[in-house]
């Protein structure tokens, strides 16, 4: 070999654990998978090989510690431990799915009624047979815009099962679908997945809830896709529980149709480092997509959101709110843009970063963005951080509350003009109580 | 019996002194009234002795039966029994009235014990029903959009529902309507009792004839300079305070 030409990174700084001896066992184990499948995720590995890994000039890494998101010390998937069964959120649901270590461990199917309508929720494996074509159409078909695409690349290549969802059209689905993704042991890198698709006219509530047994090291890399039909409506709530040693990176991609809605609300409660990205493309006339967020950052951990709203097409609403309630050491960063097209007259778009700042030693960065190109629109941005005010404090604590108590009682009260924003109370009341026992842990 | 005794109290905020020595002692079972020109210190002395981190007691001690409370946080504080009724309490968005009594409650009781909630919410409602607040304030949130009026009463609900043994009112009457008036001082009354004593604050007489007070205290430019009975109420509002300053300056 000539040691003469660019001096490029080494290899194990670009692909870290997942080095393609790695991969080819990986491959070798789902040999069986569908070929589309496995061609797709060779692909994806050929991706993640190439690109480089996020550097401090990335504009779309600002702020990042980029040295948290090194992917040494990994190992994909390793089956899980089978007492592995994570809690479950506190509300009555249609179906659910638990995975550990990205294969079902459990689940309980959709009543019989739903299912003579058609209403689907299995694996993606069992969908790779059954409904191939739905896949290929939905499955990771975004593009990857807001700086991860080594990372969703890597995603595909070793994503091992995830959930599919599929409501026909015109169908309801009251109440929500579960969806429980566990991590298990340590160093374990783990890629769930959650694809939902509801036809036109259908209406359906999904739950991701992402949990880690015991408090080991471990990396997830997930994704979920969600795609509404016209007049479609999605509510869609994922609550980030991973353990405190766990870097997370989570994409999600939200397609919205003619008049449909999608209320997404995404709850970050675990991890060490997690980077969160959310695109929501609203396609079609009538389209409104929710995007909202709440996180608690204690410790010394770092959550990292970025957003992207398109609107691609007249008369499309977006409206978001992400709020972080920050103690301790702990660091945020919010960067979010809207992107309006030349056509898209009418767009209404609101992006909101509200920071309560409960330590002195805490940090929040937030980088609004526009980028208009119609000129009949209303587009608003800002962010905010403020302290908590010490005149409140002293009030709930003139009735007795202690420090910790007062400061639960300020997180849940800004954080509940989120929260209220729910239709389904008990969705409201199962997420509260996760909160709060979070809070407390 | 308990008795909440101020001694010698002096209070500063910055480095002006607002409190200049005030003593008096309240035991249970007893309502003290304090009148006073505005922007003498009471308030002041009342927050101080709530434990508000802004005023610094520079001298002199606040004990409960014979034991200082000024190395207590102001939650603590309020767990052995004094409660503030605000002259302007704080709105708190997003925390309804139901949950911020409940966690209020909660502080209170033993670590592990649980609050009763069907006892609790039956308890809430029948305090409320008292001081005739609708019972829908319970998912409003603290304070937020209340009128003046409804927040003295909402004062009032929390003095009910913490029992207090030592409650300073300040200026509870000051924004009520005549009915809410009447309203908050039967609440008040039927509060009263041995196991209450009641510091008030006002700067009418007409609400000392609704809750009839043991003693009144004139309190100017941060000190006590006379007290009596609830006749001395009735002098204050008749000649105002130049008298009683005339006097403590001759004396
Ligand atoms: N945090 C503070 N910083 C600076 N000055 C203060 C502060 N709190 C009170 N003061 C001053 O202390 C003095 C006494 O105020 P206080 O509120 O105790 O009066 P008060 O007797 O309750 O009056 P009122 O009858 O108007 O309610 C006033 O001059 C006020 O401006
Ligand atoms: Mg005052």
């Amino acid at each position: 070999m000539a040691s003469s030409g660019p001096v490029s990174a080494p290899v194990a700084d670009l692909v870290g654990a997942f080095t393609p001896a790695v991969f080819a066992r990986h491959i070798n184990a789902n040999s069986t998978a569908h070929a589309w499948w496995l061609e797709r995720k060779r692909a994806a590995y050929a991706r993640f090989e190439s690109l480089p890994m996020p550097s401090r000039t990335d504009e779309a890494w600002r702020f990042s510690t980029l040295a948290g998101v090194a992917l040494g010390g990994y190992a994909p998937s390793p089956e899980g431990a089978a007492a592995a069964t994570p809690p479950a959120l506190a509300v009555e649901s249609a179906a659910t799915l638990s995975f550990v270590n990205g294969r079902l461990s459990g689940s309980s199917p959709v009543s019989a009624d739903l299912a003579k309508r058609g209403v689907v929720v299995s694996t993606l494996s069992d969908a790779l047979a059954r409904h191939p074509g739905l896949l290929r159409e939905h499955f990771m078909a975004q593009p990857q815009k807001l700086g991860s695409a080594k990372f969703a690349a890597l995603h595909e290549a070793f994503i091992q099962d995830g959930a599919f969802i599929h409501v026909p059209r015109g169908v309801e689905v009251d109440k929500p679908i579960v969806v429980v993704h566990g991590a298990s042991g340590a160093g374990a890198a783990v890629f769930p997945h959650t694809l939902v698709i509801a036809e036109d006219n259908s209406r359906v509530t999904v739950v991701d809830h992402f949990v880690s047994e015991g408090e080991s090291r471990q990396f997830a890399c997930g994704a979920n896709d969600l795609y509404a039909g016209h007049g479609a409506r999605i509510t869609y709530a994922a609550a980030q529980c991973w353990s405190f040693e766990t870097l997370s990176l989570q994409f999600n991609s939200t397609v919205v149709r003619r008049d449909a809605r999608v209320q997404s609300l995404n709850l970050h409660l675990g991890g060490r480092q997690a980077r969160h990205e959310s695109l929501s493309q609203l396609q079609a006339p009538g389209g409104f997509s929710e995007m909202l967020a709440l996180t608690i950052a204690a410790g010394s951990r770092e959550y990292d959101q970025r957003t992207l709203q398109i609107h691609q097409a007249p008369n499309t609403k977006s409206d978001l709110l992400y709020k972080n309630a920050l103690l301790d050491k702990s660091r945020t960063i919010f960067s979010g843009l809207i992107v309006v097209d030349p056509d898209a007259q009418k767009t209404d778009a609101y992006q909101s970063n509200r920071n309560l700042m409960l330590s002195d030693d805490a940090e929040s960065n937030s980088l609004p963005g526009l980028e208009i190109q119609a000129n009949d629109v209303r587009c608003t941005h800002g962010a905010t951080s403020s302290r908590i005010d010490p005149e409140q404090e002293f009030y709930l604590k003139s009735r007795g509350i202690p420090p910790k108590a007062a400061d639960e009682l300020l997180i849940f009260g800004f954080f509940e003009e989120v929260l209220s924003r729910l239709e389904s109370e008990a969705l409201h009341d199962a997420l509260r109580t996760l909160i709060r026992t979070r809070i407390q842990s | 019996m308990s008795s909440l005794e101020i001694k010698n109290l002096h209070v500063s905020t910055g480095d002006k002194e607002i409190v200049k020595g005030v003593t008096l002692t309240i035991n249970t079972g007893e309502i003290h009234a304090v009148m006073g020109p505005n922007g003498t210190g009471k308030s002041t002395m009342a927050k101080a002795i709530a434990g508000h981190p802004d005023y610094i007691i520079t001298e002199g001690d606040v004990l409960i039966d014979g034991k200082s409370i000024l190395e207590k946080e102001s939650d603590e504080r309020a767990r052995e029994g004094i409660f503030l009724a605000f002259q302007y309490p704080s709105e708190i968005p997003g925390v309804s009235i139901a949950n911020f009594l409940r966690a209020a409650i909660q502080a209170r009781m033993a670590e592990g014990e649980e609050i009763d909630a069907s006892a609790y919410y039956k308890r809430l409602y029948q305090k409320m029903d008292l001081l005739k607040i609708d019972r829908k304030f319970t998912a409003r949130a603290v304070n937020e959009g209340f009128s003046g009026g409804e927040k003295k009463r909402s004062e009032i609900l929390q003095m009910a529902m913490l029992e207090p043994r030592f409650a300073l009112m300040d200026e509870t009457d000051s924004g009520l309507d005549i009915d809410a008036l009447r309203i908050v001082s039967d609440g008040v009354n039927s509060l009263r009792g041995p196991n209450l004593g009641i510091l008030l604050i006002t700067h009418y007489q007409r609400l000392l004839s609704y809750i009839v007070p043991d003693h009144v205290h004139v309190m100017i430019d941060g000190r006590i300079v006379k007290s009596g009975d609830k006749s001395l109420a009735l002098e204050l509002e008749a000649r105002g305070y130049d008298w009683v300053k005339h006097e403590f300056a001759n004396a």
